[in-house]
């Protein structure tokens, strides 16, 4: 398998998710935002940081750059797409992801581990969980806090399409575990294809035991697992 | 060809910095404010003196970059 890391001006996590790419032994390229050719890749990964300091509204201006146009072919394609944290923000505002996600409800930016449910194991990025797996990944941002206006809510649920959804320690899904007040605890979503995926969550940050924990394993074994399949 | 963008949150979007600076106001003793939403302004200078194609263009910015229309209005006037 082989995948593709945009690089943006404030791009922090890049290199992060490439070592944890490269651990499940899934080739990586990195692109940079002004290029206009993306490599024949299996799947493309918009990191986590701060793409253009976070001006305007965050990932805003990234999902402008020139090679998201290569990026929006290739998800036409069906083939892979995973943003993670700034990356997921980025696909809200370039349309691939319905919604947007904005401050977090408390004004804080929030950096901790915190409980997520797998509510839709059906998709190429959770395949080897079971359904209502409960993992431990840690979160770190100013604006996780997920919006859909009612009629698109509906179709997000009626679809399947939310993956993710916080949690306390047991798999309860309330507002003591929303962490920063995004609706029904959404952490992360696809798209009706399921082949985009975004998540605030970092999975890269939970890839080995000593980083403190081992639980987004789970995505890039998903992605192996699709990949043979 | 100047224009002013004025970038609002939709009715039914919370606003949470929005309330904080409310609450701040009453800190300071200004108790009669019932609400605050926090918005954004941008202020364009256009190469063009065509009226309507300067707002038309401007309409197709805001609903391409300034403005995120899942929760937010805009609204553009012209600033001479």
């Amino acid at each position: 398998m082989k995948a593709a890391v945009i690089v943006f001006p404030g791009s922090n996590c890049d290199r992060d998710i490439k070592i944890a790419l490269n651990k499940f032994k899934i080739k990586t390229i990195m692109v940079w935002h002004n290029d206009t050719y993306l490599p024949k890749v299996d799947l493309v990964v918009l990191p986590g940081g701060f793409s253009y300091g976070d001006y305007l509204r965050c990932g805003s201006i990234a999902s402008k750059s020139k090679i998201m146009s290569e990026v929006i072919k290739h998800a036409e394609k069906k083939k892979l797409v995973l943003g993670i944290c700034n990356g997921f923000q980025i696909l809200v505002e370039s349309g691939l992801l319905p919604g947007i996600l904005m401050r977090n409800s408390n004004l804080k930016f929030i950096c901790k581990n915190v409980y997520v449910k797998v509510v839709n194991n059906k998709t190429p990025f959770t395949s080897i969980t079971k359904q209502n797996e409960i993992l431990k990944i840690p979160i770190a941002h100013n604006e996780g806090n997920y919006f859909i206006d009612k009629k698109n809510l509906k179709k997000l649920t009626t679809n399947k399409q939310i993956i993710l959804q916080y949690c306390n320690q047991r798999g309860l899904i309330n507002k003591e575990s929303n962490p920063n007040g995004s609706l029904m605890n959404i952490a992360g979503i696809a798209n009706p294809t399921f082949n985009i995926f975004g998540l605030m969550p970092h999975p890269e940050r939970a890839s080995d035991a000593l980083l403190g924990g081992d639980n987004g394993k789970f995505i890039f074994n998903s992605l192996l697992n699709h990949a043979r399949n | 060809m100047r224009l002013r963008v004025y970038v609002t949150l939709k009715k039914d979007v919370l606003d949470p910095q929005g309330s904080a600076i409310k609450n701040s106001l009453h800190n300071i003793g200004f108790k009669s404010v019932r609400a605050v939403r926090q918005g954004k302004i941008f202020e364009l200078n256009i190469n063009e003196n065509d009226e309507n194609k300067c707002l038309t263009e401007t309409e197709e910015m805001c609903k391409k970059l300034l403005a995120n229309l899942t929760i937010e209005d805009f609204k553009i006037e012209i600033a001479e």
